[in-house]
């Protein structure tokens, strides 16, 4: 696992209190526990504020999964 | 003096009317401002220049139709790289048009609630999650006194400023946990562009239906603007108020 799907992690681990063992590919926008809507937003919230930057809306409406998130947050990573 | 030192605030339509002074007064309490414009950047760079000559506080000016998504997504990101904040948004832009039942062409429609509820929805969004995390924040919108009671020739208007207002009280609840205030006002007949080459009898008309006797300034709304967005009006949200001098429409 590379530092970016790490950094991104540390947000969805915190925010979804997940254990870090945890299976990301099991991670699903509206059926893992907690990442609902109102989750959602405090992930985006949670990965701006580590990556320093804003989302797009489209951006923030397609994280539908851990996969996709570590995918879009590529673009934002000025480190990867 | 009210004081807004090290807040950013965001102005709509903040080049004239009721929109510069909304910014002039939260300029002179200390705000760095965001102004977004539709007309030439000349014209907001100008605005921009006295803000800082009057006020000492810093600005910077986007150009963008407010009813565009990416307007507000780039704004807010340049509040981000500029300031790293914003505390206050005033959604201000807004447009008028009156046409009678059965005159109203479908682009008037189209373009009314893209700029009056659209632009407002865009604004919001984008603003909420830069407020969120400074910790909270103030959104004013500018609503209407028409919005709230309605009036003839207006019904595109009248329903966008009253979506403006169903707006405001949903976003309030909404935002409330996150610290973040969400209120309107509501002004009567101001003395803006808005109201240039006005028919002189429906202008005499309607002054004469203001209970205080006098048309109202934009300054008398931007004062109803800076206590919302102050700490004055922290425990206050999801609130209209009538800036209108007892306006009977």
């Amino acid at each position: 696992m590379s530092m970016h799907e790490d950094k991104v992690f540390a947000v969805f681990r915190e925010v979804l209190d997940l254990l870090e063992g945890r299976d990301r590919t099991t991670l699903v926008y509206n059926e893992t526990a907690g990442w609902d809507s109102i989750g959602h937003m405090t992930i985006v919230a949670g990965l701006e504020e580590s990556f320093d930057c804003m989302l797009d809306t489209d951006d923030i409406l397609d994280m539908s999964s851990f996969g996709k998130a570590v995918e879009i947050m590529a673009n934002y990573d000025a480190d990867s | 003096m009210l004081t807004l030192e090290g807040r950013v605030a965001l102005v709509t339509g903040g080049g004239r009317g009721i929109g510069l002074a909304v910014a002039r007064r939260l300029g002179e309490n200390g705000a760095d401002l965001v102004l977004v414009g539709r007309s030439s950047a000349v014209g907001l760079d100008s605005v921009a220049e006295t803000l800082v000559e009057d006020y000492g506080v810093r600005v910077r000016t986007f150009c963008g139709d407010v009813g565009d998504p990416a307007t507000a997504q780039q704004a807010a990101r340049l509040a981000f790289s500029e300031f790293r904040r914003l505390d206050v948004t005033v959604n201000n832009a807004g447009i008028l048009e009156d046409a009678v039942i059965g005159m109203i062409a479908e682009d008037v429609i189209d373009r009314t609630l893209s700029t009056n509820v659209k632009g407002v929805i865009n604004f919001t969004q984008a603003s909420a999650r830069l407020m969120e995390r400074s910790g909270g924040g103030s959104i004013v919108n500018v609503s209407s006194i028409i919005g709230r009671f309605g009036n003839r020739g207006q019904l595109v208007y009248g329903a966008s400023k009253a979506a403006v207002i169903g707006a405001t009280l949903s976003a309030a609840k909404e935002l409330a946990p996150k610290g973040i205030r969400v209120n309107a006002v509501a002004p009567g007949y101001i003395a803006t562009d808005m109201i240039k080459g006005i028919d002189p009898e429906i202008d005499a008309e309607r002054r004469g239906s203001i209970g205080m006797g006098r048309i109202g300034e934009p300054e008398d709304v931007s004062d109803a603007v800076l206590f919302f967005a102050s700490e004055l009006s922290r425990y206050v949200t999801g609130q209209v108020l009538g800036v209108d001098g007892a306006m009977l429409v």
